[in-house]
């Protein structure tokens, strides 16, 4: 990494050139509701800016045009109900999002999954961030004039969904976790495929980062713009590539390592000066070593059982028992009626996930039901800082900005 | 790994009380001092990120009925993770709590959407806006006692409804996939239902109009 190198902050210059203009001629603001729908806004997102000609004087995001209350939802349904109301939070990677579910929701009951579950669990969310990123760097590329990226991000991520289609049945709402375990083992020769995948998505993503990379129009758009400093990415709770664009090497897969990260080998990519173009190298970066980790995992992928089998209150068993058995027809009914059977108490389970961090966190009283649910999500806390960061930008670099800071507005507004 | 810091939290602040917990340390504080608190976890043990401020309502009837709950994560001790919970000041309808905003700018967004949802006022918080739910909505719809169906209420601006005469209505919840209650859950009535009983195919609704007659 280059040599640490600071930028002029966009907000300390505009407040210094104010400072040198009288207050009677000091210029009229005009107000521009950008979004909700926009093509740079990424779903729904409005942004009440006030504009001084081209300059942004303040940035105000209006969110909730998506909220669906999910939080309130899962306070009235069954444990497993819920999940494919995860796949619907960051709708880019809706298996990272089922699998940081899931956890949370074990480490509540107490139950330990086996190594192939967690590995299983790792290697879906690995791609799913695979995923997450093409689509964050196509877009990104999208708003910045650069639509190439796009068509070849596009077209890798495609391959991606016929792997996980065949994996769990869907490309986009993949419902996969079960809490205690996974919907079904991985099918016959599936690795193969993902390791061939891996094989020729490297160098497709070499091509595809060149485009970007050392492109002058590209580097014109981004670097020096949208500065995140250290202190400002930290105060906000940023998290995921917005935090690592600025300098800080947090990454919970490293720093608190939950489904059998800690037995993987893979490096944290870190920024220097947290402005738009670090994001994007940090991103690009993460990718790489998310196909690192999946080869790793497809190397040493463990036998033995896909899901818990000591918890007969949690996780449903095997359909052919449930149709021979008595006793596993109580079992499944009662799953299905009154939900795995957590006992009270209370957890937080945070995951890295594609966008940052996203954090479960469940209060249960006991039975299948949570008594509350808050989900802290990776995009709400980023988008925080858009107030902060877009104040003495230019129009176009807010597109820069919000391009780079990569979010999801249905994981925002839940 | 955790008795450092939460050893030296209980002889700063003796009225902080240990908090069940079976993940992260926790701690019960005082609504008076959760500023003093996590300011001392920020500055004196490494706690630089706030990662989510929530808060639970007991439901109707609780003393007290809300509680707000911060999780820390400190980037220098290598992933470890402190809770804080307080018990809301005030009353039920208007429970407050102090805002950390000075602490943590990042605290403002996640104090917006407890005001918006629990209806908590955050004290000393910049700009106590909704920020989920639009500006003048009526309700706070994380409580316990507002139903999962909703409530009708108006839109607001004026022009558009008019224009289109839409307004918010209650979801139809009979046959839908939400169970009773939580952690109470009688047998004979597990069939999947809507938890919001004041109105199903058998209730009418509270506004007295039958939503489907059913012929026994």
């Amino acid at each position: 990494m280059a040599a640490e190198h600071t930028f002029p902050d966009s907000a300390a210059r505009l407040a210094a050139g104010a400072a040198t203009v009288p207050d009677e001629f000091q210029p009229e603001k005009m107000s521009l509701s950008m979004g909700p729908s926009h093509p740079s806004t990424h779903g729904v997102l409005r942004l009440q800016l006030e504009i001084d000609g081209e300059t942004v004087t303040k940035a105000d995001p209006v969110i909730g045009y998506l909220h669906r209350g999910d939080e309130k939802i899962a306070e009235n349904m069954t444990y497993n109900q819920f999940v494919p109301y995860t796949d619907r939070l960051d709708y880019l990677a809706p298996l990272a999002n089922n699998m940081a579910y899931a956890i949370a929701v074990e480490r509540l009951a107490g139950v330990k999954v086996p190594p192939r579950c967690e590995a299983i669990r790792v290697i879906t969310a690995e791609m799913a961030r695979i995923s997450a990123h093409l689509m964050g760097l196509g877009a990104f590329g999208l708003d910045v004039g650069a639509w190439t990226v796009l068509l070849y991000s596009l077209e890798e991520r495609e391959k991606l969904y016929k792997l996980f289609e065949e994996l769990t049945g869907a490309r986009f709402t993949t419902s996969y976790t079960r809490i205690g375990g996974v919907t079904r083992d991985i099918p016959e020769g599936w690795l193969g495929r993902v390791g061939a995948f891996c094989d020729q998505f490297l160098p497709i993503l070499e091509e595809t980062l060149r485009l970007l990379t050392r492109n002058k129009i590209f580097m014109d758009r981004t670097v020096g713009v949208g500065v995140i400093s250290k202190a400002d990415a930290l105060a906000y709770g940023l998290t995921g590539p917005n935090l690592r664009g600025s300098g800080v090497g947090l990454d919970l897969r490293k720093d608190k390592p939950y489904s059998g990260y800690e037995n993987y080998e893979f490096d944290v990519p870190v920024g220097t000066s947290g402005d738009c173009y670090d994001r994007y190298l940090v991103r690009g970066e993460e990718m790489r070593q998310s196909v690192r980790i999946i080869r790793q995992v497809i190397a040493r992928f463990p036998e033995g059982a896909w899901h818990a089998t000591d918890a007969r209150r949690i996780f449903a068993p095997p359909k052919d028992k449930v149709l021979t058995s008595m006793e596993e027809l109580i079992q499944n009914f009662m799953i299905v009626t009154e939900g795995p059977q957590i006992p009270a108490g209370e957890v937080y389970f945070e995951a890295e996930n594609p966008k940052g961090v996203l954090g479960f966190y469940i209060v249960s009283k006991g039975g299948g039901v949570p008594y509350r649910l808050k989900i802290r999500s990776p995009s709400f806390c980023n988008l925080s800082i858009v107030p902060k960061v877009c104040t003495g930008c230019l129009i176009s670099d807010v597109v820069a900005v919000l391009g780079s800071l990569d979010f999801v507005m249905g994981e925002c507004d839940r | 790994m955790s008795a450092d810091f939460l050893a030296a939290l209980r002889s700063r602040f003796p009225q902080a009380a240990d908090r069940a917990s079976a993940d992260h340390p926790a701690v019960n504080v005082p609504l008076a001092d959760v500023v003093a608190v996590l300011k001392f976890l920020r500055d004196e043990h490494g706690f630089d990120l706030l990662m989510d401020v929530t808060a639970i309502d007991w439901a109707e009837g609780a003393n007290p009925r809300f509680t707000v709950v911060y999780h820390l994560l400190s980037t220098t001790r290598s992933g470890s993770y402190v809770r804080v919970a307080a018990p809301c000041g005030g009353n039920d309808e208007a429970p407050v709590a102090p805002s950390v905003t000075s602490l943590w700018p990042g605290a403002n967004w996640h104090e917006r959407e407890c005001y918006d949802m629990f209806g908590i006022r955050f004290e000393g918080h910049p700009d106590l806006r909704r920020i989920l739910m639009w500006e003048g909505y009526p309700y706070h719809p994380l409580r316990k006692d507002f139903p999962l169906a909703g409530i009708e209420t108006e839109l607001p601006g004026a022009d558009v409804v008019e224009e289109t005469g839409t307004k918010v209505v209650a979801a139809p919840m009979a046959g839908g996939p939400f169970v009773a209650a939580s952690g109470e859950i009688n047998l004979s009535e597990a069939e999947p239902r809507a938890k919001d009983e004041s109105w199903s195919d058998r209730v009418a609704r509270p506004d007295q109009t039958p939503l489907r007659q059913v012929k026994e």
